[in-house]
């Protein structure tokens, strides 16, 4: 067999061994500890007790949801990263997530998910999200060029105005709004949920079969949009696809989970690092990757100050901000 | 006369409605080494973009065999047609990833590997370029030299029956000008490929090329056309380049040179 394809497998096996280790982990790891080694036997046998009631009500959607949210937002950053051809651009970095925030807390102050129901959260997640993707390409256009330091400004920027008008509406929102926000914001992988948990899965899975459709395509891309126009890449129509695909992910990933820092960026750049740059095990291990990432960091923050739980954008924000400091000191980006 | 292979008719060519050039008309045939030369900012890249389809024309065709190129569809013409740019750029790639992606047109719907063919043609066209060693290597570490000769290894394996160059012989030593000349005869010869390029040095232009064609910046359009004994003349050169120039033959395949000479500055002691 080809040692590329033995390598790619490798890689793949060792990722859902991962997840598969890390998700027992996280099923077994508590407030109240469970032996790993009696999951299997509780879930399949003992029905009723509390045990089980903490591992399929709690702690199992909470994984799911890690996963989805996990692998979401780092296919998200590989999209992003590709499409921009810029190893810093992530949802966060982009003001995508800052975009998508907006959203959800419009939906929560104006009472839209009354109206239609928990799906406008996602909704509103994914066009906040949308808005701040068309309006960085549309700005990243108009400079000529893609300059990647105007570009990361204006994520910033973005998600300064999003998060000011946040607050904004934090201040002006009832009582009872207020606290909704106050939560959500806080970013918690726990969603009690079910109609949430299953869109922001379905979405995730549909975004990955998306990105595998256009692997070939954002390889052609990284030869710049012109060479991939020359070897029969319609680049329009993939970067419209992407970046919608972009904005699903990272929209319904902050609906549900709230701003979480970093992953996009993290994780592929790890990736990179392991298995090169060829996007069609880039896309598949980013998602794998950042589900284990996400299960990882989530365990740590109900762990590090047990009983209490910090949120894990905490976790993630730290060794995101490490590893952007480290990307842009050691790679050539032009700054 | 040999089937034409590239018709540009009539064309128009400029961005944001600012026309660059205006009726350009010249033929490649099939094994033709076309020369587009002119002095800098005279909008030769521009054209080689245009032809390539990265412009749209603002008037006028492009026939690629009779067929207007804007008719053909993308992924067809990536069939008929490679291009390497001045600066290629591969972000993480190694060199054979690199090469793999002139491959892309060949991949069917759905097909997610490439085939013992496309590793094939890769081997081979990275041995004929003399690059099969780098093959691993990163394409950001390697020179520009390799650069450019790896970049037309990719193009060759989309089997192209047009070649499309800009400047491939700047910023690169005599040695690898040399090669790289050498290796595009070589392609015309054995391959058939028809090859349009561009290039700023006249004499190499003179002496590689079957037809060149001239263009002059001032009135936008071609100004000469043909043999390197019809369009390197003392006359065209001057009108083109506003330069005084000796011209010479080469002295084995006779055809013409050009030269410069130096020329005494004055500058008035009483000012400044």
């Amino acid at each position: 067999m080809d040692k590329k394809i033995r390598q790619w497998l490798i890689v793949l096996i060792l990722l859902v061994v991962s997840l598969i280790l890390v998700s027992f982990l996280a099923l077994a790891i508590g407030s109240s500890q469970i032996p790993i080694t009696d999951i299997i036997d509780i879930v399949l046998n003992q029905k009723g007790t509390a045990s089980y009631h903490i591992l399929t009500g709690v702690r199992l959607p909470r994984i799911i949801v890690a996963i989805a949210v996990g692998g979401s937002l780092g296919l998200a950053g590989t999209l992003l990263q590709g499409m921009f051809r810029n190893p810093l651009v992530e949802p966060y970095t982009l003001g995508i997530s800052g975009g998508a925030s907006l959203g959800v807390c419009l939906t929560i102050v104006f009472g839209l998910h009354a109206k239609i129901g928990v799906v406008a959260y996602p909704l509103s997640g994914f066009m906040g999200a949308g808005l701040v993707i068309f309006v960085v390409y549309v700005l990243s256009l108009e400079s000529g060029a893609l300059k990647p330091n105007t570009m990361l400004l204006t994520g910033v920027m973005i998600s300064f105005v999003s998060s000011s008008l946040v607050m904004l509406l934090m201040a002006v929102s009832k009582s009872d709004d207020l606290h909704n926000i106050v939560f959500w914001i806080m970013g918690s992988l726990d969603e009690p949920d079910l109609t949430l948990i299953t869109i922001v899965s379905v979405g995730a899975v549909l975004g990955l079969i998306i990105s595998l459709f256009h692997c070939h395509n954002l390889n052609a891309l990284a030869l710049g949009e012109e060479q991939a126009a020359f070897l029969g890449v319609n680049t329009t129509r993939t970067k419209k696809i992407l970046f919608i695909t972009a904005s699903m992910l990272t929209g319904l990933s902050v609906s549900v989970a709230g701003i979480i820092m970093f992953v996009g960026l993290i994780v592929p750049h790890f990736m990179r690092m392991v298995i090169g740059a060829d996007y069609r095990i880039l896309v598949i291990s980013s998602f794998l990757g950042g589900a284990v990432f996400l299960i990882l960091c989530d365990l740590f923050a109900r762990i590090i100050i047990s009983p209490l739980e910090l949120p894990v954008g905490v976790i993630t924000g730290i060794i995101g901000g490490i590893v952007f400091i480290y990307v842009l000191g050691k790679k050539q980006v032009r700054l | 006369m040999s089937e034409t292979i590239l018709e540009l008719n009539g064309l128009c060519i400029g961005y944001n409605r600012a026309k660059i050039l205006n009726n350009i008309n010249f033929n490649a045939g099939r094994a033709e080494i076309v020369s587009i030369l002119g002095p800098n900012g005279s909008g030769k890249t521009t054209l080689l973009k245009t032809i390539a389809g990265a412009i749209d024309p603002m008037g006028g065709k492009i026939l690629l065999q009779d067929r207007n190129t804007q008719d053909i569809p993308l992924k067809d013409l990536s069939r008929k047609m490679a291009v390497v740019m001045q600066f290629e750029q591969a972000a993480h790639m190694t060199v054979e990833e690199y090469v793999m992606m002139g491959r892309l047109p060949f991949f069917k719907s759905f097909q997610f590997f490439e085939t013992q063919k496309d590793r094939d043609m890769v081997d081979k066209y990275l041995e004929l370029t003399d690059t099969l060693g780098l093959k691993d290597l990163p394409f950001n570490q390697i020179s520009g030299g390799e650069r450019q000769l790896v970049s037309i290894a990719r193009a060759l394996v989309q089997e192209p029956m047009l070649l499309l160059l800009d400047e491939p012989t700047s910023h690169l030593d005599i040695g690898h000008q040399k090669q790289i000349l050498d290796l595009i005869h070589t392609l015309k010869e054995h391959l058939n490929i028809s090859v349009v390029i561009v290039l700023h040095d006249l004499n190499l232009a003179s002496e590689y090329s079957d037809t060149l064609v001239m263009i002059d910046a001032e009135s936008r359009t071609v100004f000469a056309q043909g043999t390197s004994e019809k369009v390197m003349t003392k006359e065209i050169i001057q009108q083109v380049y506003h330069t005084d120039v000796l011209m010479m033959k080469h002295p084995i395949t006779d055809r013409p040179a050009v030269f410069l000479s130096r020329q005494k500055k004055r500058i008035d002691k009483n000012q400044g």
